[in-house]
C-alpha cells in the first residue's frame, strides 16, 4: 500500500477489496422518476431554498439566483464612467471576443472562415490565451455519429438530462451541428482517440443511452483547446492577455458597441470599439457556491454574466447549479479537483465505507452527486477524511479487473498523474471522492444564432443558458463551446459587416447604479470580480491600502 | 527574523519555512506551492491558470535548503517543503513558427518538422529537457523521433505536454520542443490517423436533412409525451 492514505482509511479499503468480485458484474437499477425526485429534494445542494433568493433588479428582475451571484448582481461597476475617455479609442476592430477559452477562439477562427480579417478581430482574455476551463476537460465530447446513434437520441437524452427545461431550438443546434464540428476538428488534426479504422473510440457517459462520448485520453479538453490555440497562433489572431473586460460599451443606438478593458498589471484602461462584440467568459466556479470546492480554473468568476446583466441581457436557469458527483476529497491539497466521469464510463464503481455499492453510476450528474451526498450524510455510509471532510470510495482497481490490466495508465494518463504525486496509486487503490462545484448549466439567454436580445451582443459557451436547461450531462459543453462559439463568431461576423455604430456610452452602468440606489440596496461591494481572493486571513488583515509611488 | 521568533497561534498548524525569492514566509504544511504562496499574501495575475495541473501557467524553479541541485515542478501540484528556495517563471519567450496545415503533408516533405524547427538536429541528446519536465514525459525521446522523421512517435510521445516550457528554458540547444511536438501531433493526427467512415456518413446524412423531420416532431411535442419517450427510450449499457 502506497503512503497516501492514513491507517484507518485501509481499513476500509479492506472492506473495498472484499466486496469487489461480487460487485463486478453488478449494475443497480437507474432510479425511477420518484425516487430520483426524492433524493435530490433531500439532498441536491440546489434544492436548499436558502441557498438562493430573487434578483432584486434589471432585466430577470424576479427571477432566482444563488446568493453568491447575486451578491454580484447587487454591486457597483469597478469603473466611474466620469473617468473613462471614450473619445480616445484605442481598438477599433470588427469583432471584440472577450475570453480566449474555447468559446473565444472558435468564435475567432469562425469569424476568419467568414471573411473577417484577422487583424480586425480582437480577443481580450484575464490569463493566458487558453487558460481556461476548456483546457481542463478530461473526459470528452458528445456526437452521435454512430450508426445505433442519432442526432435525434442525441437531443432527447440532452433535453430529458436538462429535465425538459432546455430551449429546444438550442438542443436541436447543438446535437445537429455536433458532427459537423467534429468533422471540422479532424481536419484541424485533433487527436481523438481512434480505433485502428479511423472510427472513434467511444463510452458512455452519465444519462446518455449511447456510446457517445469522444476522448483524446483524459486531456480531451487540454487537446481541443491547444489545437485551437494553436490555429488562431497560426492566423495571427491579435490577443490581449491579462487584460480582462471591466464593462460593456453601448452606442447612441442602444447596441453593443465593444468594451473598458483593464490591464491587470499597470490597471490602465483601454477603450474597444467593436462592431460585433462576443462574450465567452465562461462559468462561475471559482464563486465557490455554498462554500463548495471547485473544479474551475482560476478565472472563472461570473464575469461575463454580470457585464451581460447590466447591459440588459436576461439570465435564466441560473437557480441551477452543477455539482460534479466525484470531485477530489483526499489528500487535501486536491480537494474539489475533477475526478472525470470517464472514471465511471470505464467502469469504477462508488462504493460506500462498507464496500458496498449504493447506486448506478452512471445516473445523470445531479441525481448520481445527491445520492453520494445522501451516502455520507443522510446513511451515514461516508468515509471521513484527515481534515473531517466526508466521502465516498471510487473503485477504480475494478476497471483493471474489467477491462485489462493497464486500462487506466492508458486511458486516465492525468488522473493516475494527480494522485501519484500524492502518493496514491489508483490503480491498486480506490480513492476517495465527494461532490464538487463544477458549472454553470444557466446563463445569459441567447437565440439560436448565437446573438443575445441586445443588438451587437453574441455568447457562446458556459456564460450562456438554455442549452442544458437545469441540468448539463457530461460531453455536451465542450460541444457547447464549439457549436455556439462558432455560431457566436459566425454571426458576429455578418453583424459587423453591416453594423453601423453611434457615440459611445456608458450610459447603462449609470443606469444601473441608480437602480441599486432606487432598490435601496447599499453596499460597498464591486463586480466583476476577476479573480477570487485566497490570501492568508493573518496577512489580509494587516493589509495596508497604500500606493507605493516613485 | 530568525527562527525563534514564531507567532504562538501557529504553533497548532505544523509549519513551514519557503523562500520567495529570497523573502522569508513560514506557511502551513500541506499547501501546496500555489496555495502557500497565496496564504503568505500574494495575489496571482500571472503564475496561476487552471490551478490542477492543465495548464502549465505555474512552473517553478526550486531549491530545498541542504541541495544544490535546481529542481522544477507545477506550483500548483507540488506540496511545500521546509526550506524551499522558490522563483515562478511565468513566461516563456518560446519562438513558435507559424504554419498552414493544409500545408504541411509529410508525405510531401522529407522531414517537415526539421523544415519548421531546424534546430531540432543541434540535439546534443543530454537529456535535461526530460529531467525538467513535470509531467515526466520522455522529452528527449521525442526530440530524437522528430529528427528521425518519426511523426507518430513524437505525438505519441509528447501527448500530455501542457506547455509549461521548463524543458525550453533548459535546453543548451535552444529547441522549442512544446511548439514542435504541438506541430507534429496536428500533423500526426490529420495526415496520418485514419479519418473516421462513421463520422463522414452522418454528416452527409445530415446535409441531406435525414433527421430534419423526426427532430422537428421533438422540438414541438409537448412536454408530457416528450417525457414518456425519454423515460422508456431504449439504454444501451454495454457495448
Ligand atoms: C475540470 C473540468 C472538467 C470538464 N470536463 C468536461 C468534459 O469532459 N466534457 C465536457 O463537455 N465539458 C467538460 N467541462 C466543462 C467545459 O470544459 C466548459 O464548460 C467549457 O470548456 C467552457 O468553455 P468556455 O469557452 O465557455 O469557457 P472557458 O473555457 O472557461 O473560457 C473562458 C475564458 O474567459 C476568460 N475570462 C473570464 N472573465 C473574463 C473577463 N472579464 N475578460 C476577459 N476574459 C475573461 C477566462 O479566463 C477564460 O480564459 C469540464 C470543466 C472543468 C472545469
Ligand atoms: S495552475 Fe495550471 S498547471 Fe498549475
Amino acid at each position: 500500500m502506497s503512503e497516501g492514505y492514513p491507517d484507518y482509511m485501509r481499513e476500509s479499503i479492506k472492506k473495498v477489496e472484499k466486496t469487489r468480485p461480487e460487485r463486478i458484474d453488478k449494475t443497480p437499477e437507474r432510479m425511477d422518476p420518484d425516487e430520483a425526485d426524492e433524493v435530490l429534494n433531500n439532498f441536491h445542494p440546489d434544492y436548499r431554498p436558502e441557498g438562493k433568493k430573487e434578483i432584486q433588479i434589471g432585466p430577470s428582475e424576479g427571477r432566482k439566483a444563488p446568493n453568491e451571484v447575486n451578491e454580484l448582481l447587487e454591486a457597483h461597476s469597478l469603473i466611474d464612467p466620469s473617468d473613462i475617455d471614450l473619445s480616445q479609442i484605442d481598438h477599433d476592430v470588427d469583432i471584440l471576443i472577450i475570453g480566449g477559452g474555447g468559446a473565444g477562439t472558435v468564435a475567432a477562427l469562425s469569424a476568419v472562415e467568414e471573411g473577417i480579417k484577422p487583424e480586425d478581430i480582437l480577443i481580450a482574455t484575464k490569463l493566458r490565451h487558453g487558460d481556461s476551463n476548456s483546457m481542463m476537460a478530461q473526459g470528452g465530447m458528445q456526437v452521435a455519429d454512430r450508426e445505433d446513434d442519432s442526432p435525434v437520441k442525441h437531443y432527447l437524452d440532452a433535453i430529458g438530462g436538462g429535465h425538459f427545461t432546455n430551449a429546444p431550438e438550442l438542443v436541436k443546434a447543438l446535437t445537429k451541428d455536433a458532427p459537423k464540428i467534429l468533422k471540422w476538428h479532424e481536419e484541424l488534426g485533433m487527436m481523438y482517440d481512434r480505433e485502428e479504422d479511423g472510427n472513434f473510440v467511444e463510452l458512455p457517459g452519465g444519462g446518455t443511452s449511447r456510446y457517445r462520448l469522444h476522448s483524446a485520453g483524459d486531456y480531451t479538453g487540454m487537446e481541443l483547446m491547444r489545437v485551437l490555440r494553436d490555429e488562431a497562433r497560426n492566423l495571427d489572431i491579435p490577443v490581449l492577455e491579462f487584460t480582462p473586460a471591466v464593462e460593456l460599451l453601448k452606442d447612441s443606438k442602444g447596441q453593443i458597441a465593444g468594451a473598458v478593458l483593464m490591464n491587470l498589471e499597470t490597471n490602465e484602461y483601454y477603450v474597444v470599439r467593436a462592431k460585433s462584440t462576443i462574450m465567452a467568459t465562461g462559468g462561475f466556479g471559482r464563486l465557490h457556491i455554498q462554500s463548495y470546492p471547485t473544479t474551475n480554473h482560476y478565472g472563472a468568476t461570473a464575469d461575463g454574466l454580470v457585464m451581460g446583466y447590466r447591459a440588459g441581457v436576461p439570465i435564466r436557469d441560473l437557480d441551477s447549479v452543477q455539482y460534479h458527483p466525484t470531485g477530489a476529497a483526499h489528500p487535501d491539497q486536491i480537494v474539489g479537483l475533477l475526478v472525470t466521469e470517464k472514471v465511471r464510463s470505464l467502469g469504477a464503481q462508488p462504493v460506500n465505507a462498507d464496500g458496498e455499492l449504493f447506486v448506478n453510476p452512471l445516473e445523470p450528474r445531479d441525481i448520481e452527486a445527491a445520492a453520494l451526498i445522501r451516502e455520507c450524510y443522510g446513511n451515514g455510509n461516508g468515509v471521513k477524511t484527515p481534515t473531517g471532510m466526508k466521502g465516498v470510495w471510487l473503485d477504480s482497481p475494478l476497471i483493471e479487473e474489467k477491462k485489462g490490466e493497464g486500462t487506466i495508465e492508458e486511458s486516465l494518463p492525468a488522473m493516475v498523474r494527480l494522485y501519484e504525486r500524492f502518493g496514491i496509486d489508483m490503480t491498486e487503490e480506490p480513492i476517495l471522492v465527494f461532490p464538487t462545484l463544477h458549472y454553470q448549466n444557466g446563463g445569459l439567454v441567447i437565440n439560436p444564432d448565437g446573438s443575445t436580445p441586445v443588438k451587437g451582443l453574441f455568447a457562446g459557451g458556459e456564460v450562456e443558458g438554455g442549452v442544458h436547461g437545469k441540468n448539463r450531462l457530461m460531453g455536451n459543453s465542450l460541444l457547447d463551446y464549439n457549436v455556439f462559439g462558432r455560431r457566436a463568431g459566425i454571426n458576429a461576423a455578418s453583424h459587423a459587416k453591416k453594423a453601423s455604430l453611434g457615440d459611445l456610452t456608458l450610459d447603462h452602468v449609470s443606469k444601473y447604479e441608480q437602480q441599486l440606489d432606487e432598490a435601496g440596496i447599499e453596499t460597498d461591494r464591486k463586480a466583476p470580480m476577476l479573480l477570487p481572493e485566497y490570501r492568508g486571513e493573518k496577512v489580509l488583515e494587516r493589509h495596508l491600502d497604500v500606493k507605493v509611488t516613485l | 527574523m530568525d527562527k525563534e521568533e514564531t507567532d504562538e497561534e501557529e504553533t497548532e498548524e505544523e509549519m513551514v519555512e519557503i523562500f520567495v525569492m529570497g523573502s522569508r514566509y513560514r506557511v502551513p504544511e500541506g499547501l501546496t506551492i500555489l496555495t502557500a504562496l497565496e496564504y503568505a499574501g500574494y495575489k496571482f495575475t500571472r503564475g496561476c491558470g487552471c490551478r490542477g495541473g492543465f495548464c502549465g501557467a505555474c512552473a517553478t524553479v526550486y531549491r530545498t535548503e541542504d541541495e544544490y541541485k535546481l529542481k522544477m515542478d507545477l506550483a500548483c501540484q507540488t506540496a511545500v517543503e521546509d526550506g524551499m528556495f522558490l522563483v515562478q517563471l511565468p513566461f516563456m519567450p518560446a519562438v513558435r513558427e507559424d504554419y498552414d496545415i493544409e500545408e504541411v503533408d509529410p508525405e510531401e516533405h522529407e522531414n517537415i518538422l526539421l523544415d519548421y524547427y531546424t534546430e531540432v538536429a543541434r540535439c546534443v541528446s543530454c537529456n535535461t529537457c526530460t529531467k525538467a519536465c513535470p509531467q515526466d514525459i520522455e522529452v528527449m525521446d521525442y526530440v530524437q523521433s522528430a529528427l528521425r522523421g518519426d511523426i507518430e512517435r513524437t505525438a505519441e510521445l509528447s501527448f500530455d505536454c501542457i506547455h509549461c516550457g521548463l524543458c525550453s528554458m533548459r535546453c543548451p540547444a535552444d529547441i522549442k520542443h512544446y511548439h514542435m511536438a504541438q506541430m507534429a501531433r496536428r500533423i500526426y493526427a490529420k495526415y496520418e490517423q485514419p479519418d473516421s467512415e462513421e463520422l463522414a456518413l452522418r454528416v452527409e446524412e445530415l446535409e441531406e436533412g435525414k433527421y430534419d423531420e423526426k427532430m422537428e416532431e421533438l422540438v414541438k411535442m409537448e412536454k408530457e409525451k416528450l417525457k414518456k419517450m425519454y423515460d422508456e427510450r431504449d439504454i444501451k449499457e454495454e457495448g
